[in-house]
């Protein structure tokens, strides 16, 4: 707790950051590589062939996107109750980025569906609330760019960020009813028990898409940062 | 103090021009829409009632939400009851109540008319409008979050219904799903779901409604 608010300072987190990002972009390199090497190299599966290994692309950007959201909510958290000078920063950069992991993994999702399930589409009870978690993030970035000021933006949004997380269990569980009560074929999404020759590669691109969300992150805070002074570099000319 | 308030907030929404007839009108104009485009077969249109006329009843409060707090902060008069004895969550409260009577209570006494319309038999038809009046009151309640979150925006348009609309999703499901079942001949405990709910979305929002006009105000 002391170290995050040690990097609330602007300058400390540019400086940091700075240091830090190479060696994270090029662990989340590493990771993927040989997360994606591994996926190759693993058998077909004896149910699924060689299109189960879409899955390698598909859960962890399923996960990261989940993961990112909760990231948000979390410095919408900060924003809101401890005034964090970064938070706002840190929410509204996270929100694109999630959004584009859940566009990321509703279209691997639904590659995947087709030769699984036949269709590219199915309103089964994780694909339904994934795409609503999609339009969560959409109204989030829209509200931040429907308010003009800066600082009333942050706060709205933080606020409409923290409803949406109280609310996103509540969803799950409805549409987790939804699919059961419309006598649906259970549809095992994940296939059959997960055998360590595809758990090794899932392991390893599910860590390669975290600290990749996590260096694109860091890469757009400081854009963010970078912008804010240029902002108010111009402001500070004379006229 | 209440009272004032929320007759006041009746008497604004009833009048002609309000919001109560027009949202009323476009339930109406909405669920007359989907059979022109869905065919008539009343076979059909009863398997899609619920969800139709639920999917409608949500657009029709989300229609009425926009000038929630719009109408007062315009002239001024949101800050006069800021200024109020009454806290702002009160004043939030109050007007989630008086939306509900003049768009969520109607619409639900106008369902059974439109259910039998669409083909569904008189123990289903029962069950939409008591899905309706459990669940409206947290439509009202969920999209006043949103009406004071976009306060400030001057072109706000849709920018509410698309912050409000993946929040309703339970609604929608437990609402629809209700019919549904009963349809189906199964018993479900969505009314339940959908009453705890409304129930939880009505105690709550005000708060948060209250935090989002707070924070529009003080700019």
């Amino acid at each position: 707790m002391a170290g995050m608010f040690a990097l609330a300072n602007p300058k400390r987190f540019m400086d940091a950051s700075a240091r830090f990002l190479p060696w994270l972009a090029l662990a989340a390199g590493a990771a993927l590589a040989a997360g994606l090497l591994l996926g190759f190299l693993a058998p077909p599966d004896y149910q699924q062939g060689t299109t189960v290994k879409i899955m390698f692309l598909h859960v962890p950007a399923a996960w990261t996107a989940m993961m990112a959201y909760g990231l948000l909510a979390l410095a919408s958290f900060f924003s809101l109750i401890w005034r964090h000078p970064l938070a706002d920063v840190a929410a509204k950069t996270a929100a694109p980025l999630g959004a584009l992991f859940t566009a990321l993994g509703l279209i691997t999702g639904s590659l995947w569906g087709r030769p699984m399930w036949g269709t590219y589409w199915v309103w089964d009870a994780r694909l339904t609330s994934f795409l609503i978690l999609l339009f969560l993030y959409l109204g989030y970035i829209a509200l931040w760019s429907a308010i003009e000021d800066e600082t009333r933006a942050a706060r709205a949004a933080a606020i409409l960020a923290l409803v949406g997380a109280v609310n996103l269990p509540i969803i799950e569980f409805s549409v987790n009813w939804h699919t059961l009560h419309q006598g649906e074929s259970i549809l095992r999404a994940d296939g059959p028990q997960i055998a360590s020759v595809f758990l090794w590669p899932l392991g390893l691109t599910a860590l390669g898409y975290t600290l990749l969300f996590l260096a694109l992150w860091t890469v757009r805070i400081r854009t963010e940062i970078l912008e804010r002074r240029t902002r108010t570099l111009m402001l500070a000319e004379p006229q | 103090m209440n009272a004032a308030l929320l007759l006041r907030d009746l008497r604004l929404a009833t009048r002609a021009g309000g919001s109560a007839a027009l949202a009323l009108a476009f339930f109406a104009a909405v669920a007359t829409l989907v059979p022109l485009g869905v065919g008539s077969d009343l076979k059909i249109l009863a398997r899609v009632a619920a969800g139709v006329l639920w999917v409608a009843a949500v657009l029709s409060v989300l229609l009425s939400l926009d000038r929630l707090f719009q109408a007062d902060f315009d002239d001024g008069s949101l800050e006069l009851l800021v200024l109020s004895p009454l806290s702002l969550e009160t004043i939030a409260a109050v007007k989630i109540a008086a939306n509900w009577l003049t768009t969520g209570l109607p619409l639900t006494l106008l369902s059974p008319l439109l259910g039998a319309m669409f083909g569904l038999p008189p123990a289903a038809d029962a069950t939409l409008a008591l899905s309706l009046i459990i669940g409206t009151p947290s439509v009202s309640a969920l999209g006043a979050i949103g009406a004071g979150l976009t306060l400030s925006i001057r072109r706000g348009g849709l920018i509410l219904p698309l912050l409000v609309l993946p929040l309703l999703v339970p609604a929608v499901i437990f609402g629809a799903g209700a019919v549904q079942s009963g349809l189906d001949g199964l018993s479900s405990g969505a009314l339940l779901f959908l009453g705890a709910f409304s129930l939880t979305a009505t105690l709550l929002s005000p708060f948060a409604a209250a935090a989002a006009v707070r924070l529009n105000l003080a700019g």
